[in-house]
């Protein structure tokens, strides 16, 4: 027994054997080996590995289920924003609309007021002017007679006699013509 | 002793002597440390794995690397059909890793500086290219060895050529890792020695150790990089290799 312990372990009668290749400590790193390496590959396999990778891929789950959250965001997001484009387009031409027919409307009763303005202003005018040459006439009349008026009196008072009212009358026609 | 380069490699019984069937499989600082690794793995990823947050802390991020890298490698080099061999390709690629990197520590004995453990890690994948191949595509799996578009003449020898190189795999998978450890140990340990028996002389032994320090330093960074580096060769060959067993058609 010991004899077998002290060849594989400490060769006696000094350092002969290289122990690495030892054949005689072979069986036991070889036992040793398969039982350790069993015992891993099994913790390995059943135990540490499955933990791991079930930590890689629900942080993968999670990434992508993130990713795609974000993605039916930005969707969601780009169709209000177009649906707002489209509100805000429609808003604008409803608005162009209303301020033509407004400002349609508005010049149509400008145009009319103008007209019936212009209607009576242009009576008034005519009345005016009416009167006016109505006016003149008489006035020329007066004047007229004034004048034959004058004229007589002028005419007496350089001959001291009486002047024919008709020869005045005749004498202005002609002046005035 | 101290500075005998070979010495951390020894293997020490340490609960005595057991035998079965005339073999002894005694309890040594090799298994020990097998058990440490599979008990750190198993620690380290179930607290990291712990709070599941959804934003990782640091630990949860190592943790989830550490599944990812494996991941990515399985799914690119095997695709889908790989994922049933995700758990063994991370247990290979965990075990290697942490086996090298707890070796990295003083006095811990690094269990893949053994070319038994390599080598049988790598005949394990080697058999199992051979079980998946044949139970997934029959016999017509042994056409992998007979490659398309060569000439009949030639094939014959292109074949040997594919067999040798298929039964060679076990060999350069397991040795690559096994000599890149044990060589890497030995060399730390040569030029530690060189730094502290220089150091003992005194004077100009002092000054003499300042070198070997210096290269003491640059090799353990050097070491850590070769420990992750061969872990992660030996799980994208295993990869590689049950490719073969999944699509033996190149």
């Amino acid at each position: 027994m010991a004899t077998t312990t002290t060849e594989t372990t400490e060769a006696p009668g000094g350092e002969s054997k290289f122990p690495p290749l030892d054949v005689k400590s072979f069986p036991s790193q070889l036992f040793w080996l398969v039982i350790f390496f069993a015992a891993l590959y099994l913790l390995m396999g059943r135990l540490v590995l499955p933990k791991l990778a079930a930590i890689l891929s629900a942080r993968k789950g999670q990434i992508d289920g993130d990713l795609a959250r974000a993605s039916a965001l930005k969707d969601e997001t780009e169709a209000a924003v177009k649906h707002y484009e489209k509100a805000l387009f429609d808003a604008r031409a409803k608005a162009t609309d209303i301020g033509r027919d407004t400002r349609a409307k508005v010049s149509a009763e400008i145009d009319a007021e103008q007209a019936t303005l212009d209607g009576a202003l242009s009576k008034k005018i005519k009345d005016a002017e009416a009167k006016v040459a109505k006016a003149k006439a008489k006035a020329m009349e007066s004047v007229e007679s004034i004048a034959g008026e004058s004229a007589a009196d002028i005419v007496a008072s350089l001959t001291g006699g009486k002047t024919l009212k008709t020869a005045v009358a005749k004498a202005i026609a002609s002046v005035k013509r | 002793m101290a500075n005998d380069p070979i010495h951390q490699f020894r293997l020490h019984d340490l609960a005595g002597p057991v035998n079965i069937a005339g073999y002894e499989i005694s309890f040594t600082n090799s298994a020990l440390f097998m058990g440490i690794i599979v008990v750190t793995i198993t620690g380290i990823l179930l607290l990291a794995a712990r709070k599941g947050a959804l934003v990782p802390g640091r630990l949860q991020s190592v943790g989830e690397m550490w599944y990812s890298l494996v991941d990515n490698m399985v799914k690119n080099v095997l695709g889908e059909e790989g994922k049933a061999f995700f758990p063994l390709v991370f247990s290979l690629f965990s075990f290697v890793l942490v086996a090298n990197m707890i070796g990295m520590f003083p006095y811990f004995f690094t269990v893949t500086s053994h070319v038994i453990v390599t080598v049988s890690l790598a005949l394990f994948v080697v058999c199992l290219v051979v079980v998946v191949g044949i139970t997934k595509h029959g016999l017509g799996w042994f056409k992998l060895f007979v490659p398309h578009g060569v000439p009949l003449a030639i094939l014959p020898v292109i074949s040997i050529i594919e067999i040798i190189s298929f039964l060679s795999r076990p060999i350069s998978l397991g040795l690559r890792l096994f000599g890149n450890m044990l060589a890497g140990h030995i060399v730390l340990k040569v030029f530690a020695g060189f730094v502290v028996s220089l150091g003992a002389l005194g004077g100009i032994g002092i000054l003499g150790a300042i070198a070997p320090m210096f290269m003491a330093v640059a090799l353990t960074a050097l070491e850590f990089l070769v420990a992750f580096l061969q872990a992660f060769v030996f799980a994208i060959l295993t990869c590689v290799y049950l490719n073969d067993a999944l699509h033996p058609s190149h």
